[in-house]
C-alpha cells in the first residue's frame, strides 16, 4: 500500500533542478504593475499632511493611493474585528501602510515609496508588556479566566510554595520566500490570484470584500510555499488585496513581493509573552495549586490573536494532571506590528510556561526534573490492542454531518468496499475509563508519555549521562554543561470547531490516471505527497499515478487555512471520501463485468480483483467509463466530538493529542554565554505515520526552528517603536552548524487511539515544543554555577545567559 | 550598457543598467528563475551560483562586473540526468519548501570543489590541506547557506553522501 511509505516530497525533482516555481517566478504578464508600500515612519499618531509629488513622479511610477483613493476600506483583518485598513491615516505601529504605489518595475515603486514627505501628530506609543497593562490596553475588554478546582486554597494549604516569573521572546518566521501575490484581471471583473498564502479561501473572501465583488468572482490559486509557519495564514491578505485594488483599477496584472526587511517590519511574528505564576507543592512535587497569567502581546491590531492566546491557555498544563488551577490571560495591544500565526500557536507559550515550573519547583526540591514531570503526568492509557482502539469512540458531536467520513481505517490492508463498522456500544454497563481533564474540562483517554519518557529515558542513556556532566560541571572551569528532558502534549484541531472540515476533488481518467485537487496547501511539510498517498492507497495503486494539483478555490470551496497541524488528517480524510466514492461506483461496474458481488470487489496492486479474477486498474477505470459513471467525485470531512465554549474555558476543543519527548545536552561558556547543543534525542508519536520520511524531516527541522526560538532569535525594538532586527544580518535563524551536533530522531510506533486517516497523527507543530528540552538544559548548565534558581529568560541569548549565571551565583 | 555573460554553456548578451545585480539580471533579464532571492543581503545564500566553477552570492554582485564569465545556476547543474548531488538531495530529503534548495546545491557543488583543491576554512587544523569532510568542516563550509525548514541534517547527509565517493 502507499500509505507509510517513504517516499521523497511530490516536487523533489522540480526542487533540485530549480523548476519548481512560486509566485514570484511566475512569468512577468505584459504591462505587469509593481507595488510597494509607503511605510510610517512613527508607532502611534495621524497623518498631517501627505506630499506625494515626488513619488508620483519617480521614474516608472504609474499611480500612487491613499486611503482616500481606495474603494472602501479595503479591511485586510482575519478578525472579526475588521481592524486592518489596508491604508490608513491613524498609524498605530511603526511601518504601517499609509500609501500605495503602482509602478512598472519592483525597483521603481520601492524607489518611489521612499520619496513620500510625510508629517505627523505623534503619540506616546504603548509598546510593552507592562506599559499595556498599564494603560489598560487590551483586546476583549478584561483577562480571560479559566479555573479548575481551587487553586488559591491548593496553594495556601499546600506544604511547599514559590513563585516567578518568565518572560519569552517572539519569533520572526523568516520563510525563505517572502510574502508575495499577483492579481491578473481576467474578463467580466473576474480576479485570478497567484499567492503565496496559507489560506486560500481567505485571500478569496478578503480580495472580493474589499472590491465589492462575490466570492465567486475571485479564484485564488495556489501551488507551493517557499515556506510558511503560520506567517502566511492571515499577513499575506494585504499583498492579495493590495494587488487587487491595482488591477481592477487599471486593467493590468500587478506583482507585489515585500523585500526582506520590509516584510520583518510589516508582517506579525510570534506573541512574545510573559507568565507569571504562584504554585503550591508537596515534596514529591505534585503541584497542588497553580495560579498563572499569561501575558500575551498582541500587537496593534487583533488578527489571530485571540485564538493564539485561548492555545497558550489550553497549554498551559502541559503535561501534568493539576487538580487546581487558575489560569489569566491578558491580550495586550500595543503599538507594535500585530502578531500572528506561528507554528505551535500558542502552545509554547503555554507549555513554555508550564514547563518552567515543573524545573524552578525541582530545583526548589533538589529532585531530579524528570521525576517531578513523571509525579505530575496525567496517569497512562490502557494499551492497545492490536486492531484498533480498546474503546471505540461515539460520535458525540451535536449535529449530525450530512456526509459520513470513510468508515474504517484499520491498517490492515484490508480495502473492500461496503464493509460498515457498526455503532459500539456505549450502555451504562460498559466500562469507563478514569477520568483524568485538563484544566477545561477535556478527558484524557491517549495519554503515552510515561511509556515514551521511560523509552526515551533508557535510549538516550540519561541517567548514566547526567551523572556524567554533574561530573564534568564539578571539575570546575570555565564551561559547564546541561541536561534536560521535557515531554510535549500538544492537542490537535482548530479550536473554532467549524474550521475543523475539508474538502477535496478526485478525478479519475479513462486511462486510469488519477488527477487530485484537496483544501490543503504545500509549504514544504510533504502535504501533498502524504494526500497523494493515501489517495492511491484507496485506489490499490502506485502513488506516483496521483497527478497532485495546485490548490485552488475553483475545485475546491470554502477551504480552512492550512494550520494547526491538521492538514493531513483533515485533507487526508477528504480526499479518501472522494476517492471510496469513485471505488464503490467501480466496484459496482467491475462487479457486473466478473459477475460477482461489489462489495467482493478489492482495489489492490494496481489491478481490480474478485475471487480469483482482475482487471488492470486501466481496465477499470475504461470499463466505467464506458459503462457512462462518473469517475469524478469531490470528498468532504468534518472531524467528530468536538464541542467547545472558549469564553467559560469548557469542551473538548481537541481531537486528540499527539506526543513526544525530548533529551537535550547543551555545552556553555560561563565567561561569555556562549552555547551550543551537543546531543539530542527525540522520541516522537506520529500515530501510524503515512510518511516516516517525512515525518522525522518535520520533527527534525521543527525541533531546531524550536530551539531557535529559545536560543539565538532576538527580536529587539527601540524605545520608539521600531524593529531593530530587520535582517538576517540582525537576526539571527539557525544555521547548519547550529543544528545538534547528534541528532536522534526516532518515531513513536503505535496507531492514533482516534479515528484519524490510517491512524496517523498530525506532525507539524508538535514537535517544535520538543525544543523546551535546549532551554531547560541550558538553564540547567546555568543552574550549575550557583545555589540559586537561575530564572534564564527566552531566548537564551549570551546576555541573557550571563545574567541567569550571575542570579544563580546569588550576585 | 552591454554585458555578455554565459549561463548554463549558453551566451547571453544583455542591454543592462550597470547597477543591476547578477541576481535580478538572471532571474529577471534571463527568465531563469531557478536561483532565489530570500534576503538580497549576502546572509541566506538562496541566490548563490557558481561563476566560473566558484560559488558566490549573486544578489551581492553586479551583472556588471562578470562580463565575460561562466556563470552555473541550479538549472544547469545537470544536463538530463541528475547530477550526484541531485539525487543525494532527493534520496536523503534534504528540503521541505525547496526554496534554499538552488542555493543549497550551487554552494555545495562549489565548496566540494573548493575542499578538493585544498582551500582551508575557519575550522581547518592548518591552512595546509588536504582537508576532510568532517562534519564541523561541511557545518562550517555551508554555514552561509540557510534553510528556515531546517532540514540540515538531510542537506548534510546528500553532501557527505556525495562528498565521501569523491
Amino acid at each position: 500500500m502507499s500509505v507509510a511509505k517513504p517516499l521523497p516530497h511530490d516536487s523533489a525533482r522540480l526542487h533540485v533542478t530549480g523548476q519548481a516555481t512560486y509566485v514570484d517566478d511566475l512569468p512577468m504578464q505584459p504591462g505587469t504593475l509593481h507595488l510597494a508600500f509607503g511605510m510610517a515612519q512613527i508607532a502611534r499618531g495621524r497623518v498631517q499632511e501627505m506630499d506625494l509629488d515626488a513619488v508620483r513622479a519617480a521614474p516608472g511610477v504609474v499611480r500612487v493611493w491613499t486611503a482616500e483613493d481606495l474603494p472602501g476600506p479595503c479591511d485586510c483583518s482575519a478578525s472579526p474585528l475588521h481592524d486592518e485598513p489596508l491604508l490608513t491615516d491613524e498609524v498605530l505601529y511603526d511601518g504601517q501602510p499609509i500609501f500605495l504605489v503602482a509602478a512598472t518595475s519592483h525597483l521603481a515603486a520601492r524607489k518611489a515609496a521612499r520619496l513620500g514627505k510625510i508629517t505627523y501628530a505623534e503619540e506616546t506609543p504603548i509598546l510593552t508588556i507592562d506599559e499595556a497593562l498599564a494603560a489598560s490596553s487590551r483586546f476583549e475588554g478584561g483577562p480571560i479566566v479559566w479555573e479548575k478546582g481551587a487553586p488559591d486554597d491548593g496553594i495556601a494549604s499546600a506544604p511547599r510554595r514559590l513563585s516567578g516569573s518568565l518572560t519569552m521572546g517572539g519569533q520572526e518566521h523568516f520563510y525563505l520566500e517572502g510574502q508575495a501575490a499577483q492579481v491578473t484581471p481576467l474578463e467580466a471583473e473576474e480576479l485570478l490570484v497567484q499567492a503565496s498564502t496559507q489560506h486560500p479561501t481567505e485571500i478569496q473572501h478578503k480580495v472580493a470584500e474589499a472590491l465589492g465583488l462575490n466570492m465567486g468572482d475571485v479564484r485564488v490559486e495556489m501551488r507551493r510555499m517557499g515556506g510558511g509557519f503560520g506567517g502566511k495564514e492571515s499577513q499575506g491578505n494585504w499583498l492579495a488585496i493590495a494587488c487587487a485594488v491595482v488591477a481592477a483599477a487599471t486593467g493590468r496584472p500587478a506583482r507585489m513581493r515585500y523585500d526582506r526587511d520590509d516584510d520583518m517590519v510589516l508582517t506579525g511574528k510570534r506573541h512574545d509573552a510573559r507568565v507569571d505564576y504562584e504554585v503550591g507543592f508537596d515534596d514529591d512535587g505534585r503541584v497542588l495549586g497553580l495560579d498563572v497569567t499569561q501575558l500575551i502581546r498582541c500587537g496593534w491590531s487583533m488578527d489571530l490573536s485571540l485564538p493564539v492566546a485561548d492555545r497558550a491557555m489550553l497549554h498551559a498544563d502541559s503535561s501534568y494532571d493539576l487538580p487546581a488551577i487558575r489560569i489569566t490571560s491578558h491580550r495586550l495591544k500595543t503599538n507594535t506590528a500585530s502578531n500572528t500565526a506561528y507554528r505551535g500557536f500558542g502552545g509554547p507559550q503555554g507549555m513554555l510556561g508550564m514547563e518552567r515550573i515543573i524545573d524552578h519547583i525541582a530545583h526548589e526540591l533538589g529532585r531530579d526534573p524528570v521525576e517531578v514531570r513523571r509525579a505530575n503526568y496525567y496517569a497512562e492509557a490502557p494499551p492497545l490492542r492490536e486492531h484498533g482502539p480498546d474503546k471505540p469512540e461515539v460520535d458525540d458531536t451535536p449535529d449530525t454531518p450530512d456526509r459520513e467520513a470513510p468508515d474504517s481505517f484499520s491498517r490492515a490492508d484490508e480495502v473492500s468496499s461496503g464493509t460498515g463498522r457498526g455503532r459500539p456500544f456505549a450502555g451504562e454497563h460498559s466500562p469507563k475509563p478514569k477520568a483524568q481533564t485538563t484544566p477545561y474540562g477535556m478527558e484524557v483517554t491517549d495519554f503515552i508519555l510515561h511509556e515514551i519518557t521511560a523509552k526515551l529515558l533508557e535510549s538516550s542513556d540519561y541517567a548514566a549521562r547526567k551523572r556524567a556532566v554533574a561530573e564534568f560541571n564539578t571539575a570546575g572551569g570555565a564551561l559547564r554543561k546541561g541536561l534536560a528532558f521535557s515531554p510535549v502534549k500538544f492537542g490537535i484541531s482548530f479550536t473554532l470547531t467549524h474550521l475543523n472540515q475539508a474538502g477535496a476533488l478526485v478525478h479519475v481518467y479513462q486511462d486510469g490516471s488519477i488527477r487530485l485537487n484537496h483544501g490543503g496547501t504545500e509549504m514544504g511539510q510533504g502535504l501533498n505527497q502524504k494526500v497523494a498517498q493515501v489517495t492511491a492507497a484507496r485506489f490499490g495503486v502506485e502513488a506516483s499515478r496521483v497527478r497532485i494539483t495546485a490548490t485552488d478555490t475553483g475545485k475546491v470551496p470554502n477551504t480552512s487555512a492550512t494550520a494547526a497541524s491538521s492538514g493531513a488528517d483533515l485533507n487526508g480524510m477528504a480526499a479518501a471520501n472522494a476517492a471510496d466514492t469513485i471505488r464503490e461506483r467501480m466496484a459496482e461496474v467491475v462487479a457486473k463485468h466478473l459477475q460477482g458481488e461489489p462489495e467482493e470487489v478489492r482495489f489492490e496492486d494496481s489491478r481490480v480483483h474478485l475471487g480469483g479474477a482482475s482487471v488492470s486498474f486501466e481496465e477499470a477505470a475504461k470499463l466505467t467509463y464506458e459503462s457512462r459513471v462518473s469517475l469524478s467525485a469531490s470528498g468532504f470531512y468534518k472531524t467528530p466530538h468536538l464541542h467547545w465554549d472558549r469564553l467559560k474555558g469548557q469542551g473538548r476543543p481537541f481531537f486528540y493529542f499527539a506526543y513526544g519527548a525530548a533529551v537535550t545536552e547543551v555545552l556553555l561558556d560561563t565567561r561569555t554565554g556562549e552555547n551550543r547543543i551537543l546531543r539530542t534525542d527525540i522520541l516522537h508519536d506520529v500515530g501510524a505515520s503515512l510518511n516516516p520520511a517525512i515525518d522525522i524531516g518535520q520533527i527534525e527541522g521543527a525541533y531546531v526552528q524550536g530551539a531557535g526560538w529559545l536560543t539565538t532569535e532576538e527580536l529587539a525594538w527601540d524605545g520608539k517603536g521600531r524593529l531593530r532586527t530587520h535582517a538576517p544580518s540582525t537576526y539571527k535563524i539557525p544555521a547548519c552548524s547550529d543544528r545538534p551536533e547528534e541528532f536522534n530522531v526516532t518515531l513513536h510506533s503505535g496507531e492514533n487511539r482516534s479515528e484519524t486517516i490510517y491512524r496517523s497523527k498530525a506532525v507539524g507543530e508538535p514537535p517544535f515544543m520538543l525544543a523546551i528540552s535546549a532551554f531547560l538544559a541550558l538553564s540547567n548548565a546555568c543552574a550549575a554555577c550557583g545555589p540559586a534558581y537561575p530564572a534564564l529568560e527566552a531566548p537564551a541569548t549570551p546576555e541573557h545567559v550571563l545574567e541567569a549565571i550571575r542570579r544563580a551565583r546569588g550576585a | 550598457m552591454q554585458i555578455d555573460l554565459t549561463i548554463n554553456q549558453k551566451s547571453y548578451s544583455l542591454e543592462l543598467d550597470s547597477r543591476v545585480t547578477l541576481l535580478d539580471a538572471i532571474r529577471e533579464h534571463v527568465g531563469l528563475t531557478g536561483s532565489k532571492k530570500g534576503c538580497d543581503h549576502g546572509q541566506c545564500g538562496a541566490c548563490t551560483v557558481l561563476v566560473n566553477g566558484r560559488r558566490i552570492n549573486a544578489c551581492l554582485s553586479l551583472a556588471a562586473m562578470h562580463d565575460g564569465d561562466e556563470i552555473t545556476t541550479v538549472e544547469g547543474l545537470s544536463d538530463g540526468e541528475l547530477s550526484p548531488l541531485q539525487a543525494a538531495f532527493i534520496k536523503e530529503d534534504g528540503f521541505q519548501c525547496g526554496y534554499c534548495t538552488p542555493g543549497q546545491l550551487c554552494s555545495a557543488t562549489g565548496m566540494l570543489q573548493e575542499i578538493s583543491e585544498g582551500w582551508p576554512s575557519h575550522v581547518s587544523d592548518s591552512l595546509d590541506g588536504p582537508y576532510e569532510l568532517s562534519e564541523a568542516e561541511l557545518s562550517e563550509r555551508m554555514s552561509g547557506n540557510l534553510c528556515r525548514c531546517s532540514c540540515y541534517p538531510g542537506i548534510n547527509a546528500a553532501i557527505r553522501s556525495v562528498g565521501e565517493k569523491a
